[in-house]
């Protein structure tokens, strides 16, 4: 179920230096890039981390970027941005270095895909594998298998 | 009983918190409803949940409530779900 939720273009790093807006967008490009968004979806997403704060920050080093769903989902998706200069977002959990982003269709067809991405992310090891590691075709089978 | 895993979209980071409390709860051999739902669910909902998990960040968001309402740093952390789960209900 998490392999088909990570397009093609899903899994990619961020390379230079950006603020917390920044790397959001860029994590959401990953998305829009495999067609599971259209454009109007970060500016949503935008919107709820002005609204709430950085709550989007779930755990040490690692946030998850979405946005309630829409007519700007075009079908269920996720995607990881590695920021090789992990961010500051104002949250206790900072820097971020693992930042993912979700989009949902409907608020209950997803629910099991991310009650699986729970129960990968619920395991130290992996966490720790993915925090360090930086070959994108080994985390991708982390992440989906 | 029933426990609501609150966020701000409530189709996210509360999914997330809820299949982890399930988990957790399961673990603990407690039955309990767990409910993911967006702050402004959780705070109009007309029955009350005993307990709200929510993220930090939220926590001043959800006033004058009678649940318990605690915060959870580190969503994966299926320890620190479990002391606070337990601590709460016993």
């Amino acid at each position: 179920m998490l392999a088909q939720a990570f397009g093609p273009n899903s899994i990619s790093h961020h390379l230079t230096s950006t603020d917390w807006e920044g790397a959001i967008s860029a994590a959401v490009s990953l998305l829009e890039l495999d067609q599971r968004v259209s454009s109007n979806y970060l500016s949503r997403v935008l919107e709820a981390n002005q609204k709430h704060g950085p709550y989007f920050v779930v755990a040490p080093g690692i946030a998850i970027a979405h946005a309630s769903p829409g007519e700007d989902v075009l079908e269920t998706g996720m995607a990881l941005l590695r920021l090789e200069n992990p961010v500051v977002s104002g949250s206790a959990n900072d820097p971020v270095s693992l930042l993912f982003a979700f989009c949902a269709v409907d608020s209950t067809s997803h629910i099991a895909l991310l009650s699986q991405f729970a129960e990968v992310m619920s395991n130290a090891g992996n966490v720790n594998s993915l925090l360090i590691e930086s070959n994108l075709t080994i985390v991708r089978n982390l992440l989906t298998t | 009983m029933k426990i609501y895993a609150v966020c701000g979209a409530g189709i996210g980071t509360s999914v997330l918190l809820k299949s982890n409390a399930d988990r957790v709860l399961a673990s603990l051999g407690i039955e309990a409803d767990v409910q993911a739902v967006s702050v402004s669910d959780a705070m109009s909902a007309e029955s009350l949940a005993q307990i709200v998990l929510i993220t930090p960040e939220l926590q001043e968001q959800i006033t004058g409530i009678r649940s318990e309402v605690i915060p959870i740093d580190n969503i994966f952390n299926l320890e620190e779900l479990t002391l606070k789960l337990s601590a709460a209900l016993s």
